[in-house]
């Protein structure tokens, strides 16, 4: 077995950062992909207009980029916003906060376009069945067409978890006691590379393994028509 | 109350989709429990009919009665009609049944769970009422024991039958068909047929867009023939049938026996 050199509990600990990081992260997400996708499809010209600068920003420009300009732009944000106030002393935004921030927006812009393909996928007949019965637009979507949604974006999602999962490491650099951030400090005082960075991948390989399984469960949670014997 | 036996009038339906004219203004008037059957080739304007009666197709002029209440519209931004009041037109559609040709059962709900859906939500029952009713309804059309199924593990022509019993569970004043077995494999269009045969006997108030010649034949009180988007004859099925007026009814007729 490897030997941690009493570096466990670090990466431990580091495991746990990363996993909430990447739990509020896909929450967060969700939501904004959602929005987007709402918006995409929506009868207004200014709120197509917004939702498609916004994936076309966030996906255009490496996710690196986006961690850096929310921490040093928050932070010079909240200074100037101080200083307003009278307070002149160097403010640090919080990097799991900016870390949230920037993988929450990088997650939704993907997600939107996820989102966006499942309504559409969802034929139009399904609407109509519900409209016909007197039930309201937004009964309709909530209770006939998004359970549908969801299972059809599903795999989509799942494969946009593993990527932001593997992206939480890019909150390293700017602080974040993350699994990478634990396995460099580990590096630096004991000066094994490999035995760290070989540990810092195992964890990543079963946190995505859980994921996938998980991705995998709840697909087969959405398909009990597979499932029923009669 | 001098008009509550008519339970369902169109007045001059107008409907273009661009600079094609789909119908032409259309009138017609049903009584309660009349059963009109509405023929024509494909491309007449049928189904259009049909779908403006509740604006799932928004007709570009033209008014719509249903127990005596005017559904109450409006110039809309595309230039064709809506509802000026949507709680009016939800209100309107609850009492208004409509079978699809392509069923549109929701593949995520069990077939308990598709008919008890709007009745809960629309009507507000509790349930208890809900499932109840439907239960009834399940044996009516014959398949109380797949109840717990989901729309994919059942048949097109038992899936047609759910979507029956769903449009029924609302109890609405008027039922429309837009072709209810065209999507059907030719042996289970008469288990569809039968249940809708059944209703007719029970003297609900129907439209049927259809091609089943000898069905409509049987169960109609009147016959409606729609050429290009016009009423090209109207009457009792012995007229429309036997002896049409109009060459062109006269053409189809030999063309479909």
């Amino acid at each position: 077995m490897i030997d941690l050199h009493g570096f466990g509990h670090l990466l431990l600990a580091g495991t746990w950062v990363t996993v909430k990081l990447a739990l509020v992260s896909l929450s967060l997400g969700l939501v904004f992909g959602l929005l987007g996708a709402a918006a995409k499809l929506s009868e207004y010209k200014v709120l197509r207009a917004i939702a498609t600068a916004y994936t076309t920003l966030i996906r255009g420009i490496p996710e690196l980029l986006i961690v850096f300009a929310i921490y040093f732009g928050g932070s010079a944000l909240v200074m100037a916003v101080a200083s307003i106030f009278g307070y002149d002393e160097y403010i640090e935004v919080n990097p799991f906060m900016a870390g949230v921030a920037a993988l929450s927006i990088a997650f939704g812009a993907y997600a939107t376009e996820v989102f966006r393909m499942a309504i559409l996928s969802i034929p139009q007949g399904q609407w109509e069945s519900a409209q016909a019965l007197g039930m309201t637009r937004s009964k309709t979507f909530f209770r006939i067409i998004l359970p549908q949604v969801w299972r059809v974006a599903l795999p989509g999602l799942g494969n946009l978890f593993q990527v932001l999962l593997k992206d939480t490491a890019l909150v390293s650099v700017v602080g974040l006691q993350d699994i990478i951030r634990q396995a460099t400090t580990a590096i630096s005082s004991t000066k094994e590379p490999f035995t760290f960075y070989l540990a810092a991948a195992c964890i990543y390989l079963i946190l995505t393994a859980i994921a996938t399984a998980g991705t995998l469960w709840m697909e087969r949670a959405c398909t009990p028509q597979a499932r029923y014997k009669g | 109350m001098s008009d509550t036996s008519i339970a369902l009038e169109l007045t001059d339906i107008h409907k273009s989709y661009g600079s094609l004219e789909v119908l032409k203004g259309v009138s017609l008037k049903a009584n309660d429990g009349d059963v009109i059957s509405i023929l024509g080739s494909s491309g007449s304007g049928k189904s259009t009919l049909l779908r403006c009666i509740n604006l799932l197709e928004q007709p570009a002029k033209g008014q719509v009665i249903i127990g005596g209440e005017e559904l109450k519209l409006k110039t809309g931004k595309s230039g064709d009609l809506e509802a000026e009041n949507r709680k009016q037109l939800e209100d309107m559609r609850s009492r208004i049944g409509f079978v699809f040709q392509s069923f549109n059962l929701w593949p995520h709900k069990t077939i308990l769970g598709n008919i008890i859906e709007a009745p809960m939500n629309v009507l507000k029952q509790s349930r208890e009422q809900a499932v109840e009713r439907a239960e009834g309804l399940l044996k009516k059309v014959g398949l109380y024991e797949k109840k717990d199924a989901y729309p994919g593990n059942l048949s097109g022509g038992q899936q047609q039958r759910v979507a029956i019993a769903r449009a029924l569970a609302m109890d609405p004043q008027v039922l429309l068909f837009d072709e209810p077995t065209s999507a059907l494999d030719p042996e289970l269009v008469n288990e569809v047929l039968s249940v809708m045969r059944e209703l007719a006997d029970e003297g609900r108030t129907m439209l049927i867009v259809t091609h089943e010649m000898r069905f409509a034949r049987d169960v109609s009180s009147q016959v409606v023939f729609l050429h290009q988007g016009q009423i090209e004859e109207i009457g009792p099925p012995e007229q429309v049938f036997e002896n049409p007026k109009s060459q062109r009814v006269r053409d189809f007729m030999s063309s479909h026996n």
